[in-house]
């Protein structure tokens, strides 16, 4: 059923968000939404800022659009210059285009900067029920909120500067309901992977996901931001999940969430959203969380993954020809034999952070496992918070001092190794364990091998040296 | 947008599925800050070796595919990062429109924004005009978006397209001065909003 045929009684959170944001709607074309926050960067902005200035525009709302720089700034000493001329020239552009625009700007120094993932829900800025969407795929992290929040395109990110509104086609909804609760030592990563192993990497194509059951309300909010983030690696528009009272606690206090007399208005607002008893979907998936156990990735797309207590899989046991050619070229990218079982894959690098895995939560969870141990000889990791908030608050817990005892190399906040925009990349040949979100081929390097982890995994096989079904794990 | 009628030439065919915007256009070049100029660094870490020199087994550097006007490939192409540079490269390198079984949703828009045509075609279809395009590198195809058809030869298919993003392409339309007419009904929907949402003159 499409947005618009289920108005009325019994509505997806999808469709109540829809239809509070709608400014303007006529047969046959498609919706015209208001956008609530845009979060703006550096590397998808500078042509969109360019062609207002083209077309004599300004920008309509510059107080619901918020900027950082993130992607492309250098994760060691920021009282140095930028090294990389080209780098700097895209954050000297964003910072005349913040400031010619009088856009609000959380800049290198600021102690407000971050992954533009990050900060939105730390600032508080990421609310229930809102539209948000940022020039970056990975905005559907928002959702965990129980926001509408999707990743547009430089044109797209243009036509939300000049209007606050956006055109869209209505979505179609997925349900994705666990059953049971995830076992120990599985995290909101595995969860997630799991989803995609079985949906596959262009099963949520024109979707909005809705995520449901025991093991999602389980969550902490840093838990469902992890899940809600990877739902663009499973093709989805966006993926979401209810507000509940978790939602509620972290946002209370928070510098832009509403205070007194607000603050009750919006929680009235926010209880009213989860999806209305009866309410239906296009399509619905249960996936059992029990099942779940900890997932590695083996090739270049994030649908192919195994949990860590099996092998390397065969191109034999391919359902086709072309998954077969497909398996055949990422085993041969990733340097892997079939049949080899995964905790005997030695990693040379570990990268913990990115807006999948870099919140507060996961630097303890990756703490909790390091502490207290060696970075294997040969292998070299870093650690790179999610935001400048996120690297203070671990500071003051004394996780810095945690991860440089045990030989990591402690960074300030941005996107790093996750894309390698910044000199933070991977060797050719080069094997890593990544709690980043997207094992493509050179994603993290021409000629680098990342296979996705949780932080805790990727946490013990930089201390093993070779992945460790982190259930099995000694802590100290 | 200059406005598309119907996209006439060559294919070129890369059959594999889940082709993602970080292959079509590796990251190093997103720093770059202008919209143009994207086309030599097209599928960049495929078409060179390790030392940069153009590798010859890359499909799209055989001389029997320079100047191929339509991308033919595999499902859910253009996954993963939102990139619009992945459709600026491939347009500057000279791609007017792309046929696949699926497209990442992102990327679909992206291409509607700039004038490359994307059409969906069943599988079976696309297979079929991967095995043409291999043959006979010299076949003409014609993608035609005023009747929602694909021709090459004996081949014939017909092909489902957003209706307004089709007006758009086939008449050039500026998508921001359509919403700007709407300037009453944003302002309108400005006053209703809800008063406690967050805004930058808030704190």
């Amino acid at each position: 059923m499409s947005v618009e045929a289920s108005n009325g009684a019994g509505r997806t959170i999808v469709e109540k968000i829809w239809d509070e944001h709608l400014v303007h709607r006529e047969a046959g074309k498609p919706d015209v939404l208001y956008i609530d926050l845009h979060l703006v960067h550096e590397v998808t902005s500078p042509q969109a800022f360019e062609g207002l200035r083209l077309s004599g525009r300004r920008v309509r709302r510059p107080d619901l659009t918020f900027a950082t720089a993130d992607h492309n700034i250098p994760t060691t000493d920021r009282s140095l210059p930028i090294s990389d001329p080209i780098s700097k020239a895209q954050i000297d552009t964003l910072e005349s285009n913040i400031g010619e625009f009088g856009i609000v700007y959380f800049g290198m120094h600021d102690p407000r900067q971050g992954i533009v993932h990050v900060i939105g829900p730390e600032l508080g800025l990421t609310q229930p029920g809102m539209t948000i969407v940022c020039g970056d795929s990975h905005t559907s992290t928002h959702g965990a909120f129980g926001a509408l929040a999707f990743g547009i395109g430089t044109s797209e990110v243009e036509h939300v500067l000049a209007t606050q509104c956006l055109t869209q086609s209505r979505p179609k909804t997925m349900a994705v309901n666990f059953v049971g609760v995830a076992g120990e030592g599985v995290t909101a990563k595995d969860l997630i992977l799991g989803v995609i192993s079985e949906i596959g990497v262009g099963g949520g194509i024109g979707h909005v996901i809705e995520y449901r059951g025991e093991a999602i309300t389980a969550l902490s909010m840093e838990g469902r931001m992890t899940v809600c983030n990877m739902s663009i690696e499973s093709g989805a528009r966006a993926g979401l999940i209810a507000p509940d009272e978790t939602t509620f606690e972290y946002l209370e206090g928070r510098p832009y969430a509403p205070s007194g007399s607000a603050w009750s208005e919006a929680v009235d607002f926010w209880r009213s959203l989860p999806s209305d008893k009866g309410s239906t979907y296009d399509e619905e998936v249960e996936i059992d969380a029990g099942s779940i156990a900890p997932f590695v990735t083996w090739g270049t797309t994030p649908g192919m993954s195994v949990q860590v207590t099996g092998s390397v899989p065969s191109p034999s046991e391919a359902a086709d020809p072309s998954e077969a050619s497909a398996m055949e070229r990422s085993l041969a990218y990733m340097g892997l034999k079939a049949g080899t079982p995964i905790v005997d894959i030695p990693v040379d690098r570990v990268f913990i952070g990115s807006c999948t895995n870099g919140r507060i939560e996961d630097l303890r969870s990756a703490a909790r496992v390091a502490a207290g141990h060696r970075l294997a000889d040969s292998v070299k990791a870093m650690v790179v918070p999610g935001s400048s908030a996120v690297k203070a608050m671990a500071e003051s817990e004394g996780l810095d001092k945690i991860f440089k005892d045990a030989g990591f190399e402690w960074r300030e906040a941005g996107c790093s190794m996750c894309l390698g925009m910044n000199p933070d990349i991977l060797e050719p040949g080069e094997r890593a364990a990544s709690t980043s979100n997207r094992n493509f081929e050179g994603r993290q390097g021409r000629g680098g091998r990342t296979h996705l982890v949780s932080p805790e995994m990727a946490a013990a096989a930089s201390i093993a040296g070779h992945f460790v079904d982190i259930r099995d794990w000694e802590y100290k | 947008m200059k406005a598309i009628r119907r996209v006439e030439g060559t294919m070129a065919p890369m059959p594999q599925a889940d082709i993602d915007t970080d292959q079509i256009i590796p990251k190093q070049f997103l720093k770059r800050i202008e919209r143009s100029g994207f086309g030599p660094f097209a599928f960049y870490d495929w078409a060179r070796t390790d030392d940069g020199q153009l590798s010859s087994d890359f499909v799209l550097n055989r001389p029997e595919y320079q100047g191929s006007q339509v991308l033919v490939t595999g499902p859910n192409f253009g996954c993963g990062s939102s990139r619009e540079h992945a459709p600026w490269a491939l347009q500057d390198r000279g791609f007017d429109a792309i046929i696949a079984p699926s497209f990442a949703d992102i990327f679909r828009n992206n291409c509607g924004k700039i004038g490359l045509v994307c059409v969906t075609l069943g599988q079976d279809e696309v297979s079929e005009l991967i095995d043409i395009s291999t043959s006979t590198p010299s076949a003409q195809v014609t993608v035609d978006l005023e009747e929602l058809t694909v021709t090459c030869g004996d081949f014939y298919a017909t092909f489902e397209f957003d209706e307004f993003a089709r007006e758009c392409l086939l008449n050039g339309w500026d998508e921001i001065a359509l919403t700007e007419h709407l300037d009453e009904e944003i302002s309108g929907y400005e006053k209703r909003r809800r008063g406690y949402l967050p805004s930058a003159k808030a704190v």
